[in-house]
């Protein structure tokens, strides 16, 4: 069963990337969308959360266009620097990156909008400057629904799979995650290592999902 | 804007359940290196035989011999090898004496059309100038089983394995190359003649054994009877036409 081990560990390294980034740009982006006031807010927020609801084809064909080679940043990318993105683990990070991204931005919105401003007010007056004001009153108070997001979207990137097989392929070792080794396996008619490979993947998912419930706005927190 | 609601759910429905197979459907899942030349064929079936329907089902074959032996409703399957239909044999899904050969391929290496290189042996390959070669997954597509074989057979499988890309599917192969994703790619030669402006046949690999297509009715088959009439047409001189003009030579 070795042959299963390496997916499950390419997998939990693009989920961990791609939550990583995450991490920095979901909050950011969370944040902006709960303290911003522009026009076309809303549009903003709808385009953002289109990766959690378009078909997974129709990103990865979206990503070949772009970062493909002979794609519209893709060719410029091999042109000055000789990077080539597809059929790479970059490539798997990206796709897994874009389709998890709504979960977290979304979670750190709604996390930020319940965030009681007088506290912050209170801050203020007694002289904390802005950036040190999200570091040390902001954030604290809205880590868990943030940190709920990150889980759920840790879950999707594990099992991403249109978009990746679209821009990643499946390269044993390289590229072939989880869901690859499981789509190949079944078709390959190897019913055992398929079997094996859903076993993992469907505990790992528990897990987080457990993880996440237990993170939940409005829980309150166990005193550990 | 209850009424508008409805009406439009149940015409969205309502066109789902017209788009539900009929008695008189015939559903024939085929190797994808045949898509094209069957699609042409299939008009020429239905009329003649009024009243039948055509339904293709197109993917590696490996994946079509999953798809029948954990029990899809197929009238017709044709492979893209003889294995895979030996394993559908073993399976019981067809019998050996209703099997056919219907039309023969090559194999062939392409290389993207703007490639500033063209190999001309499977050791060339092995040269630095080709880091990426597509190669159907030899546990499903035929043509992955074909080129591991040539592959093997020359000494050369272990150096070009590090550098393979997997395709689920010999057209997948042919796409990664006509986007200059990969260095090279093996497919059929009625494959590479589809895009001739995209890509380029380096060379034909000589296979061991002649690369034939078997195709046979499913004995357990929900209109099995014109499973019998497709496979028997397949080896009509009109069919045969159909598919000589897409590449295919004679079985």
């Amino acid at each position: 069963m070795t042959e299963a081990w390496t997916p499950l560990a390419l997998t939990l390294q693009v989920a961990g990337w791609a939550t990583a980034i995450n991490l920095v740009l979901g909050t950011a982006v969370g944040f902006a969308l709960a303290r911003g006031r522009f026009p076309g807010r809303d549009v903003l927020d709808a385009a953002l959360t289109l990766p959690m609801v378009m078909p997974p084809t129709v990103l990865g064909y979206y990503l070949l266009v772009v970062i493909g080679t002979q794609g519209v940043l893709g060719a410029w990318l091999l042109q000055h620097f000789g990077i080539r993105l597809i059929f790479t683990a970059e490539a798997a990070i990206i796709a897994a990156t874009i389709v998890s991204f709504p979960l977290v931005f979304k979670a750190a919105r709604a996390a930020f909008e319940t965030v009681d401003p007088q506290l912050e007010d209170a801050a203020r007056t007694l002289g904390v400057g802005e950036g040190a004001l999200f570091f040390r009153v902001t954030l604290p108070l809205a880590w868990r629904g943030i940190l709920a997001g990150l889980l759920l979207a840790f879950a999707r990137a594990l099992g991403e799979f249109g978009a990746t097989l679209m821009v990643a392929g499946s390269i044993v070792g390289k590229t072939q995650t989880l869901s690859i080794a499981v789509y190949e396996a079944v078709q390959a008619g190897q019913d055992h290592t398929a079997n094996f490979l859903v076993a993992v993947t469907s505990l790992t998912c528990m897990a987080v999902l457990l993880a996440a419930g237990r993170l939940a706005p409005g829980r309150v927190a166990s005193r550990g | 804007m209850r009424v508008p609601l409805i009406r439009g759910l149940s015409l969205v429905f309502g066109a789902g359940l017209a788009l539900g197979v009929q008695a008189a459907d015939l559903t024939v899942s085929a190797a994808a290196s045949l898509s094209n030349a069957l699609r042409d064929i299939a008009p020429l079936f239905e009329a003649a035989n009024p009243g039948t329907r055509v339904q293709y089902n197109f993917a590696a074959s490996g994946v079509l011999l999953q798809q029948m032996a954990k029990g899809a409703p197929v009238d017709v399957f044709a492979s893209a090898d003889q294995d895979t239909m030996d394993q559908a044999q073993a399976r019981g899904l067809v019998r050996a004496s209703q099997r056919r050969d219907f039309v023969s391929n090559r194999l062939v290496v392409i290389v993207p059309a703007n490639s500033p290189r063209t190999p001309a042996s499977l050791a060339d390959l092995a040269q630095p100038g080709y880091a990426r070669i597509a190669i159907g997954l030899p546990a499903s597509v035929p043509v992955g089983r074909y080129t591991k074989g040539v592959l093997e057979a020359a000494g050369q499988w272990r150096a070009i394995e590090a550098r393979m890309v997997g395709a689920t599917n010999v057209r997948q192969a042919l796409d990664y190359v006509q986007r200059a994703e990969v260095d090279a790619g093996f497919v059929y030669a009625t494959d590479a003649a589809l895009m001739p402006d995209k890509v380029r046949v380096a060379f034909t690999v000589p296979t061991a054994k002649p690369i034939l297509y078997p195709v046979a009715p499913l004995t357990a088959g929900p209109n099995a009877a014109m499973g019998e009439r497709f496979v028997a047409f397949l080896l009509t001189p009109a069919a045969q036409a159909v598919l000589a003009r897409h590449g295919f030579g004679k079985p």
